[in-house]
């Protein structure tokens, strides 16, 4: 074999490499949740999901944890949607270049690399201490609320960014004020991207769990939360609670719950993702 | 009065830019307050240097350098499973791939970053840990391979994706100019196309060593609750991050310093996370203005 030859081979086998691993990922992807299914389909019938928590596996149910993810998932949505996004127009339309500004964006870029169960520390000691929320919903949407907050700021800056500038210049040729030409023209135009960014931030809020435990949230809680100063537990929370007890009925219990979280994090991405199509065939 | 309500609407906004500052202002405070507290009971000697951490037993001791070797070791072997899969990956993608592909698989492999942690934690415990020992049957119930393996996966799309993104970046003629010396594809893309986007790679992987060090619910999962200065990735070690869940589930006085130690473990993370983020960041900059 000459030189040009083994090169070609090597080419060849490199390429045998490239898709084995690229399908290595997918496929355990594929096993674990084949594995998941196997071990919790059975377990998800109507009671599941109404059901209090109890000691005995099989009466079970994820009642209070659901509850209180979808409280903690909607008071998050109030508190981060409107600052994220108002932070990001700040710093895309307001912000004059400047040492100010260079710094605020370091900050972001450095705060979306925080480990989220720091967050989970900054939680227990501002809202749960100081300002005496206890381990409460709303305690825990805050945290998560500062978690998230990147996420969308640098979401929201890039689809703004996306709005050609054509837009902007029509609208100020009209008369209109700078907030009448951000809050008329580039926010609606660039709502398919806040929103798929704000929907991949909450589904990545829906599945934390580290944070919450730091701040207090319970592995037992008798009751689903009826206001945002109860106690309360998230799915995440309850699964791992599950899966820490020997038990075989309980891991078939956090199978099952791992199901339906995963359903809902699926879901969530898919709407983020069908957006985030939709949006960007629209300028092009 | 336009005017007014536009000064307003500004003043509001920019407040909202600046809870972000707080937030870093917030972490920094909190966590040094509590740490400076706790370092006046224990000494910053002891804390490095002592090869225990024992703060719930009677016995205490207070040596941060068995959680710290069990992140290093969980770290290393995510990052061993990470690396290679992920830039083999990117480099399949960006130099091989069909474009449709590419643009079905991208997507797909995200969805593995998009997965809840503790579901990976569930993962590691219950399907790998019992498919290792069958293997390596001395291989203990938590210990830091299986959940080092499962964090491996979990940063897998961290590295394929920033990398692919630089790799993709980096302009066509290059490519063209080394064909047309008669190089083959693999030859392009290791000696050109790679060199030309290293900035970017880097970036990823310390992305994901940020990521993997910072990691929670696969350890506090899988890795075992057992702070223990070893190497060896068969038994069942504690991480940092797992210390701090553990004081976190049990009833922990506030003000004790059981309570502080939790935040001296969590400033060391933030540390080691805040150093990493920063030269990602500088690399970044550096990067970007090199292709403007």
């Amino acid at each position: 074999m000459n030189k040009i030859q083994i090169n070609r081979w090597k080419d060849q086998l490199f390429k045998i490499w490239g898709i084995a691993c690229t399908l290595i990922g997918l496929i355990l992807l594929v096993v674990f949740i084949g594995d998941i299914l196997i071990d919790g389909i059975m377990r998800i019938d109507w009671g599941f999901i109404t059901d209090l928590p109890s000691r005995k596996a099989e009466k079970s149910g994820i009642y209070t944890a659901l509850m209180g993810s979808i409280w903690i998932l909607g008071l998050t949505t109030i508190i981060a949607f409107p600052v994220g996004v108002a932070a990001a127009v700040y710093l895309e339309e307001y912000a004059e270049k400047g040492r100010f500004s260079a710094l605020l964006e370091i900050n972001i870029s450095n705060l979306a690399g925080v480990p989220s169960i720091i967050y989970g520390l900054l939680g227990l000691e501002v809202f749960v201490r100081i300002l005496h929320l206890g381990a409460s919903v709303l305690a825990g949407s805050l945290t998560l609320s500062l978690l998230i907050l990147p996420i969308i700021i640098v979401a929201t800056r890039e689809s703004m960014k996306a709005v050609p500038s054509t837009i902007r210049d029509a609208s100020y040729a009209l008369g209109a004020s700078k907030w009448q030409t951000i809050w008329n023209q580039i926010l609606p135009a660039s709502s398919g991207g806040i929103l798929t960014g704000v929907i991949l931030s909450l589904s990545r809020a829906v599945g934390e769990t580290a944070p919450l435990i730091v701040v207090g949230a319970l592995a037992y809680v008798p009751f689903a939360p009826s206001n945002p100063l109860e106690e309360f537990s998230v799915l995440p929370i309850q699964i791992f609670n599950w899966i820490s007890r020997p038990q075989h009925g309980f891991i078939e219990n956090a199978a099952a719950a791992i199901i339906i979280l995963l359903l809902v994090t699926f879901m969530m991405n898919g709407v983020a993702v069908y957006y985030r199509n939709k949006w960007q065939k629209k300028w092009k | 009065m336009r005017k007014f309500r536009e000064g307003i609407i500004e003043k509001s906004l920019f407040t909202s830019a600046l809870i972000t500052v707080a937030i870093t202002i917030g972490i920094v405070s909190v966590l040094a307050f509590e740490a400076v507290r706790f370092f006046k009971e224990v000494s910053i000697f002891d804390f490095f240097t002592d090869t225990q951490w024992t703060p719930l037993f009677t016995d205490k001791h207070y040596g941060i350098l068995p959680l710290l070797s069990g992140t290093f070791l969980t770290s290393a072997i995510a990052i061993a499973v990470a690396l290679p899969i992920g830039l083999s990956i990117s480099i399949y993608l960006s130099e091989y791939a069909p474009k449709s592909f590419r643009k079905t698989v991208k997507p797909m492999l995200e969805l593995l970053a998009a997965i809840p942690t503790v579901v990976y934690g569930f993962f590691a415990l219950i399907i790998v840990t019992p498919f290792l020992q069958g293997i390596y049957p001395s291989l203990s119930g938590f210990n830091s391979l299986s959940a080092g393996l499962v964090m491996g996966i979990m940063i897998i799309p961290f590295i394929s994706s920033i990398s692919e993104d630089a790799l993709h970046a980096v302009p066509r003629e290059l490519r063209e100019a080394s064909y047309g010396m008669g190089a083959t594809k693999l030859q392009t893309a290791f000696k050109v196309v790679v060199p030309a986007a290293s900035s970017g790679i880097i970036v990823s992987i310390i992305l994901a060593i940020s990521r993997a060090i910072g990691e929670t619910m696969i350890v506090a999962v899988a890795a075992g609750q057992q702070p223990r200065l070893t190497l060896d990735p068969t038994v069942p070690i504690e991480t940092i991050t797992a210390y701090i869940v553990q004081v976190s589930l049990g009833d922990v006085q506030h003000g004790s310093i059981e309570y502080r130690t939790i935040f001296a473990a969590g400033i060391t993370l933030f540390t080691f996370t805040f150093i990493l983020n920063t030269i990602s960041y500088r690399i970044r900059k550096k990067y970007q203005a090199n292709y403007e």
